[in-house]
């Protein structure tokens, strides 16, 4: 285990002390005014402790945005609008629901392009354009037009805007996996005579499970990452997308930070889930460790 | 099965045929006016180099491939015809077992398929382990075997649904030497036991001869069959009977016929 965590360590050591000089760095400049104004000298000896303390900083170092986070966390009821916790469930179930949708999308996509080779001509381009186009900008139209179809819920289009995101990894994958299975695997069920149905049940979709679970990182990531895109826009108050807005346009740096945090221990809990969940299913299939 | 031995029942029938692959480089003759009859209970061989249209005869029996031209029956039907009536079970090269299925779940899978009844599965897949001597193995993935008890394994599940005809392309080929001898051994055991007609495909002249009653030597460009050797050997043979006069004669005659097959050219 020491093994695995001392260089696991090293990097994060060497990220703390690298962000903790640019925030010297970078808080100074402030400092510097200040005493300008006063028409005083600060020695380096007196910057330092005053970098480390700032109520707006422009990058606030690591003690700073923990202690937020940890007051985002534990400091008031998790149901209260100022709560991380709060906003950090309604991100969540914006993903769960953008993710859900996602994989559904991928994985039927995927077998209608193995099935009908019509599909692939006609899906597949699409689909690989649909990534390209950026999804900030994509993102308040999806909004513009659920509004406009009179859907009040926040988080249909959120879950669109999610899904939007996620189908991509699945369905390239499951198209991969699909059609994974070797000649002597097909030729044989065909030695028995199987309908394509049995062909796709017995065969193709365990053959493809290893990469659907290898998918599902990458795209509950994704999920996640349009979740919170799907929170920027103006208007939105809910959700640590909202949190890091509010954070940008009151000038409040810490709340944006302690956001954007919560939103990688998110992230971190979710890829840790998944992976469990593909360990499990290895297991059942009886994957060699 | 005494009486099947002095009456020949054919089996499998093939009349002048043929079967072209078109390539992208022009066609491609696999097989040229190939005739044999293969009778019930028979083990033949099928031995030539690569490219003579042995595989691919096996596969056109197994309705995997059609012919061009001729006739093929199994049973008296078509190949697709007799597929549906389970005619044949089918060994290939390689073990070809699904990696997420045990060993009992894989040799279910052509049980499933085919709608036997849940009970009636399992008594199967206890008789065909027993009978390649895997009985300890049904819980096991295929991974936790040898490359040998995966091609065993292979082979119960092509005798898992009573098929009168086991059809095996070089299934012994990615084996070591000694893993072959003794699974060869086996072989000859099983189809004393259950009476099946196997055709065998294989580029060794000794497994060739050793297992055969019958060997169909061919060549290739375009496939044909180039000699048909009826062995003199008992059905009963231990593995020293491969230092005899009559198997080396054999063995002889093989050799000779393959050394033809390539002169032609």
């Amino acid at each position: 285990m020491s093994d695995r965590a001392i260089p696991v360590l090293t990097v994060v050591a060497g990220i703390v002390a690298l962000w903790y000089a640019a925030s010297v760095w970078m808080n100074a400049t402030w400092v510097f005014d200040q005493a300008e104004r006063a028409g005083t000298v600060v020695t380096w000896a007196e910057v330092v402790p005053q970098t480390m303390a700032q109520d707006r900083p422009l990058l606030p170092p690591p003690h700073q945005v923990a202690a937020q986070l940890w007051q985002g966390i534990t400091g008031q009821a998790v149901t209260s609008k100022r709560s991380l916790v709060y906003h950090g469930f309604v991100t969540f179930r914006g993903t769960m629901l953008g993710f859900g949708l996602g994989i559904v999308l991928g994985v039927s996509l995927a077998m209608a392009i193995v099935r009908f080779r019509v599909m692939e001509l006609s899906v597949m381009p699409w689909a690989i354009i649909s990534q390209t186009i950026p999804i900030v900008a994509l993102a308040p139209m999806i909004l513009t037009l659920s509004n406009q179809l009179g859907i009040d819920s926040r988080e249909v289009p959120k879950a669109i805007i999610s899904a939007y995101l996620s189908f991509f990894p699945v369905l390239v994958s499951m198209v991969t996996g699909l059609r994974s299975p070797d000649r002597i695997q097909i030729d044989l069920l065909a030695t028995y005579g199987a309908s394509p149905g049995q062909v796709f049940w017995k065969l193709r979709l365990p053959a493809s499970m290893p990469y659907f679970f290898a998918s599902l990182k990458v795209a509950v990531a994704a999920a996640l990452i349009g979740t919170i895109v799907g929170e920027l826009p103006t208007g939105a108050i809910e959700g640590l997308g909202a949190r890091m807005l509010i954070g940008s346009q009151f000038g409040e740096p810490l709340i944006m930070w302690a956001a954007l945090f919560a939103a990688a221990i998110l992230a971190g809990l979710l890829i840790l889930a998944v992976g469990l969940v593909e360990r499990m299913a290895r297991a059942r299939m009886g994957v060699a460790p | 099965m005494k009486d099947t031995l002095t009456t020949a029942q054919p089996v499998i029938e093939a009349k002048g045929l043929q079967l072209v692959f078109q390539t992208r480089d022009g066609p491609v003759h696999a097989l040229k006016d190939v005739n044999l009859t293969i009778n019930r209970g028979d083990f033949v061989s099928f031995i030539g180099p690569s490219g003579c249209g042995k595989t691919t005869f096996l596969r056109a029996i197994a309705a995997l491939e059609h012919p061009t031209g001729g006739s093929l029956t199994v049973n008296g039907l078509t190949p697709d015809e007799a597929r549906r009536k389970r005619a044949y079970g089918y060994v290939f090269q390689a073990a070809g077992l699904y990696p997420w299925r045990t060993i009992a779940g894989n040799i279910k899978l052509p049980l499933e398929i085919m709608g036997f009844a849940k009970d009636e599965q399992e008594a199967r897949v206890a008789r065909v382990l027993d009978l390649v001597e895997l009985s300890g193995f049904a819980n096991k993935f295929p991974w936790q075997l040898s490359g040998g008890m995966q091609q065993r394994a292979s082979i119960a599940r092509a005798l898992a649904f009573d098929a009168e005809i086991l059809l095996m392309d070089e299934p012994f080929g990615a084996l070591d030497e000694i893993v072959r001898d003794r699974l060869n051994e086996e072989l000859l055991k099983l189809w004393a036991r259950t009476g099946k007609t196997i055709g065998f495909v294989t580029h060794s002249i000794p497994e060739a001869v050793y297992l055969s009653t019958r060997i169909v030597v061919m060549s290739p460009r375009p496939g044909r069959i180039t000699d048909v050797i009826d062995s003199p050997l008992p059905r009963e043979r231990p593995l020293d009977i491969r230092d005899s006069k009559d198997f080396i004669e054999i063995a002889h005659r093989v050799r000779e016929g393959l050394r033809a097959g390539h002169a032609d050219e």
